[in-house]
């Protein structure tokens, strides 16, 4: 092995706003404006429950897109967050509620959110494929159940309402627009942390666990290891977004974990495509937005039927989701700034 | 060399390369390989020889971890690593190649080997971009080179000729500091041209990694190892220079005569 000198082509230096890409200037600039044009109702209700539906299926989309690991307890692990803040932080229930302040319950929350999904990891990490979707399916039923029947812990059915996004730095987060900003600040970083991570050493090593688990022990990595780092990882953006979800709704209660919620992040992952991060995004919007609308024109019996036949559709023309369709028909090559490779590493 | 090799391959004291004490494995009531005992000394290079299905990559399997072995002792450089996890193995020193190769399909060539050598390294674990500065990074092109895929180092594996492909095995195994090389049938699959590269790049490793080669071509195995262990149901029945092995009735009958497939 005469490891010859080798001399490496100087890379090509691109300036920050060319390696940005011309799509992510436009969605962002955009985004920064959109309160400008947005109502209330669609400022809040729309824009920043789309984004934290959006951080929750991208919790999905690290697994699950990076990792191949397709998990149904995103909900269940943003819950643990969410039932934290009402716990330790301020509730109306009367119950619990020790009012610690928002910039430690919320971390705590947070924190906490990620060790139990690093848990369920552990659990998951021996099976694959299709028994992983049923291991946390069971964890998520089970979650929902447990929450519903504890009063102690979760005040069972009713759960805690009361929850509010705090004042702080001299702004009321509970108001549409810095409720706005702040979901489309967490919701940004989640995505910048994603589209950052899937070329670092462990979203390559992520990667090539999917590919070939056996391949990456015969060269040294422990897999199981990794895998659950994987899913604390992920635990910390459900676990953020679970705490706005809190705020935004004002409560928790087992409702919020239960089976159907779970499989609608799953629903607005493949939707919105796993092969890039900006994919659980653009699902949450078409789901949320259908959500929203549809309900009024098709009534809320039929609405599941809509969303399952939209579902079909999706999957049978386009098994990458919206993201997939946009890749096909997308005028040229790198007009855009995803630059999305097909193993989904992204930029 | 020749003599130190053969000397301590007699004694069957100090620290061998590798050493198997009475290795078996069973699936149910198959019994792919029993009564195993085998010693290597550092830098030796070995040739395994035998029919389909005579146990060869199951050996490699439970030398390596893949599959635990039913009964046995293993020791790699004096130490007992029977029951350690493959990876722990690996970090020792220990390294295989796949007779189908076990790529990642969706990276790119330069990755997985990148990868291959930042998976022994102590510094495996970053949530950081890899910067042109890594050394890793500078290793994994060095290697890329030995096995000839400069010109595809941003191809996806996927995308890679089956040659292409098993150079890449190659290059996985090669990658941090191997102490010790399993090759199951490298060349599998090879045109004329790439098996004369392989035979070029085993041959031009540095001394003292030692290796054990499985190869049904025998003009491969020869041209690469010093001493040839044939293998016929899970056990081993001969073992020689390559001359004996040639010239041996019994191995001639089983597995150069009809004995092959
Ligand atoms: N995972 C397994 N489960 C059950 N049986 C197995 C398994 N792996 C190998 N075997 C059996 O063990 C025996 C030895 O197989 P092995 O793959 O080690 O043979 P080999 O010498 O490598 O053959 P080849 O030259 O075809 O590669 C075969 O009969 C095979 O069917
Ligand atoms: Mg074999």
């Amino acid at each position: 092995m005469t490891l010859a000198a080798f001399t490496p082509a100087a890379p090509v230096r691109k300036s920050w706003f060319e390696r940005l890409g011309i799509g992510h200037v436009l969605l962002g600039a955009f985004l920064l404006l959109y309160p400008l044009i947005a109502s209330d109702f669609f400022l809040t209700t729309i824009g920043g429950y789309s984004m934290i539906l959006g951080m929750i299926a991208l919790s999905l989309m690290l697994l699950a897109g990076y990792g191949g690991m397709v998990s149904l307890a995103q909900i269940t692990i943003a819950g643990v967050a969410a039932y934290v803040i009402a716990i330790f932080g301020e509730n109306n229930s009367n119950v619990h509620g020790f009012g610690w302040p928002w910039w430690i319950a919320a971390p705590f929350g947070i924190f906490l959110a990620a060790l139990f999904s690093a848990m369920f990891g552990w659990i998951a990490v021996r099976t694959e494929g299709i028994y992983t979707i049923m291991i946390t399916l069971a964890i998520a039923t089970a979650s929902f159940y447990f929450a519903q029947q504890n009063y102690t812990l979760f005040n069972g059915f009713p759960g805690y309402s009361g929850l509010r996004a705090p004042e702080a730095f001299g702004l009321y987060w509970r108001e549409p627009r810095p409720f706005y900003y702040l979901c489309l600040a967490c919701a940004a970083l989640a995505y910048a942390a994603v589209l950052y991570g899937s070329r670092s050493t462990f979203g390559l090593t992520l990667q090539a666990i999917r590919d070939n688990p056996r391949r990456m022990r015969a060269i040294g990595y422990d897999v199981t290891a990794h895998k659950v780092f994987a899913w604390f990882l992920s635990g910390l953006i459900a676990g953020t977004a679970g705490v706005l979800l809190a705020w935004f709704n004002g409560r928790i209660s087992p409702g919020t974990i239960a089976v159907g919620p779970a499989i609608n992040i799953l629903i607005i992952a493949i939707i919105g495509g796993l092969r890039h991060p900006i994919g659980p995004f653009l699902g949450a919007v078409v789901v949320v937005l259908m959500q929203t609308f549809a309900i009024d024109i098709v009534g809320a019996e039929r609405f599941n039927t809509l969303i399952g036949l939209f579902f079909l559709v999706i999957v049978f023309v386009s098994p990458d989701g919206i993201l997939g369709l946009w890749e096909r028909f997308k005028p040229s090559q790198d007009r855009d700034g995803w630059h999305s490779r097909p193993d989904g590493t992204g930029v | 060399m020749e003599h130190n090799v053969a000397a301590s391959r007699l004694q069957g004291t100090g620290a061998h390369a590798l050493e198997l004490d009475g290795v078996a494995r069973h699936f149910g009531a198959l019994v792919a390989l029993t009564g195993i005992t085998m010693r290597i000394a550092p830098g030796e290079r070995r040739a395994v020889l035998g029919s389909n299905g005579a146990g060869k990559t199951t050996l490699f399997n439970a030398v390596t971890g893949d599959f635990l072995p039913t009964a046995g002792r293993i020791r790699f450089f004096g130490e007992d690593i029977t029951a350690l996890a493959p990876h722990e193995r690996i970090r020792r020193g220990l390294r295989r190649t796949y007779q189908i190769s076990q790529l990642f399909t969706n990276l790119s060539v330069l990755d997985s080997i990148y990868l291959a050598c930042r998976g022994v390294s102590r510094r495996r674990f970053s949530l950081l971009r890899p910067s042109l500065s890594d050394p890793n990074m500078a290793q994994a092109e060095s290697i890329m080179h030995v096995v000839h895929l400069d010109a595809d180092r941003d191809k996806l594996v996927g995308t890679l000729s089956h040659g292409q492909q098993r150079q890449l095995e190659i290059a996985l195994a090669l990658a941090g500091a191997p102490r010790f090389i399993l090759f199951d049938e490298p060349a599998a699959g090879l045109s004329p041209t790439e098996r004369r590269d392989l035979v070029a790049i085993l041959n031009a490793l540095p001394k003292y990694i030692g290796y054990i080669i499985i190869e049904h071509d025998l003009d491969v195995a020869l041209r690469v190892s010093e001493y040839v262990s044939m293998m016929h149901n899970g056990r081993l029945f001969k073992e020689g220079t390559p001359e004996e092995i040639e010239n041996d009735p019994m191995v001639q009958e089983i597995y150069l005569g009809g004995g092959h497939g």
